[in-house]
């Protein structure tokens, strides 16, 4: 039981990091399509 | 002096609109659209409407190379050489020279010629047919229980467990389960949510729920593909085939009669179906999904049809050679597409498997719950597996501990 719900734990983890761990890697879907003379932010 | 200029340029116009008549005529078969100058007829708006495959070659080469035909270049016209048609026809086919200020593949697509196809193919069959799919498999297992009712541990229950899966496999088990099922229930929102939940709850109160469904969706997809890692680090050499899983087969593994119970080592040849079902459209479901969350970054589909074009595999089932000149959006579209039916595949066996580590099998469930399974379980489902454990030993390493939950 306890290694299950460690799973879900890390599920969870994983899916809040995710999205901030790409976008800090420069994989935010408006700096992908967006040409170097567009001004982000 | 007029008439003999009209006639030089009568000679002119006819001498340069026979050409893509006479290029068509090559082509054998082609329709005869000389009363349209070339350009498609009624007979081929009517076909298109009743469905059936009109061949666009004759539009998709007469795109423009900046030229009225015959003319001296360069053109002084408003649009250069060009014609409105050209110009329509060169974005159609994607041959435009089109300068976008967005970045990306895609950007310069101003018309995708596959994209109807796509969605009518989302919207009807996908649906239908994959949620025949998994209603089918309910209603398989639903009888099956009916019929064979739960399998029971057969003999006497010693009141002494064995442990089957340490902390690391379970973690792994669940991490791979529990992405699973999320990604499961948001895929398939995703895919009925239009048709099944908007008639439920109304658009705006979808719109929020589509929204966090495919958040989780993009983002539990790296604990999937975590728990598929690990899983399959772990469990791989255990489920290499062995001359025990033709006799496990030969009798249906014992789950159709009571009492018979083919030997197994630490996984059966249904468990190992069950992995390398797993495996194979595990990472296959993984590829598409890093090419949908990656739009235009990593297609896949023109690769994998010149392989198989290479291979003479389309051609041999009468396919005839795959299109490999694909729009960056038809890589999408048929990555989605694959995604979405191996998922139902997948959910189908998936759901056969949490039925039988369950409610279907009685003591199936501890394995993966506290580890620990009761002796008379492993000796029935897993002998081989249990006599290599407990080996040396008069008892099993681990008996004697409380039976699990």
């Amino acid at each position: 039981m306890k290694a299950m719900l460690t799973a879900f734990a890390v599920i969870a983890i994983i899916a809040v990091a995710a999205p901030l761990v790409l976008e800090r890697a420069g994989f935010s879907a408006q700096e992908r399509s967006a040409s170097t003379a567009t001004r982000l932010d | 002096m007029r008439t003999i200029l009209a006639a030089f340029l009568s000679m002119l116009l006819l001498g340069a609109l026979p050409a893509p008549a006479a290029a068509q005529d090559a082509t054998g078969a082609a329709p005869d659209r000389s009363a349209t100058g070339g350009a498609q007829t009624l007979e081929d708006i009517l076909a298109r409407q009743r469905g059936e495959k009109v061949d666009n070659d004759f539009r998709r080469n007469a795109t423009s190379d900046g030229q009225i035909p015959g003319a001296p270049a360069p053109q002084l016209a408003p649009l250069g050489g060009l014609s409105d048609s050209e110009i329509w026809r060169d974005l159609r086919f994607n041959e435009a020279d089109v300068s976008a200020s967005a970045r990306g593949p895609a950007a310069g697509v101003l018309v995708q010629d596959g994209g109807m196809r796509w969605l009518q193919l989302r919207d009807g069959p996908l649906r239908v047919y994959g949620g025949y799919l998994l209603l089918g498999m309910i209603a398989v297992i639903a009888l099956f229980y009916l019929i064979r009712g739960r399998i029971r541990i057969d003999g006497e229950k010693t009141g002494r467990t064995i442990l089957r899966f340490n902390s690391v496999e379970r973690f792994a088990h669940w991490t791979l389960a529990g992405s699973f099922i999320l990604l499961g229930i948001t895929g398939l929102v995703s895919l009925f949510g239009r048709v099944a939940l908007i008639p439920l709850f109304g658009k705006e109160a979808f719109s929020t729920l589509a929204l966090a469904s495919k958040w989780v969706h993009n983002n539990v997809a790296w604990a999937f593909m975590l728990g598929l890692v690990l899983v399959i680090v772990l469990w791989v050499i255990e489920n290499i085939p062995n001359r025990h899983d033709l006799k496990w087969l030969a009798v249906g593994g014992g789950l159709f009669s009571k009492g018979v119970h083919p030997p197994a080592k630490k996984f059966n040849a249904g468990q190992k179906l069950i992995f390398w079902a797993v495996v194979i459209l595990g990472v296959s479901i993984s590829a598409s999904g890093l090419s949908l969350l990656f739009p235009f970054e990593l297609p896949m589909f023109a690769a994998t049809f010149e392989t198989l074009n290479a291979l003479g595999i389309p051609q041999a089932i009468g396919l005839g050679e795959l299109n490999t000149a694909l729009a960056p959006h038809e890589e999408m579209q048929l990555a989605q597409l694959w995604h979405a039916i191996i998922a139902f595949i997948f959910m189908a066996i998936i759901i056969a498997h949490i039925y039988l580590g369950s409610l279907g099998m009685e003591g199936a469930y501890d394995a993966m719950g506290s580890g620990e399974v009761e002796v008379q379980w492993a000796k029935e489902h897993h002998r081989l597996w249990y006599d290599e454990v407990t080996a040396g030993s008069e008892d099993a390493p681990q008996a004697g501990r409380t039976p699990a939950e």
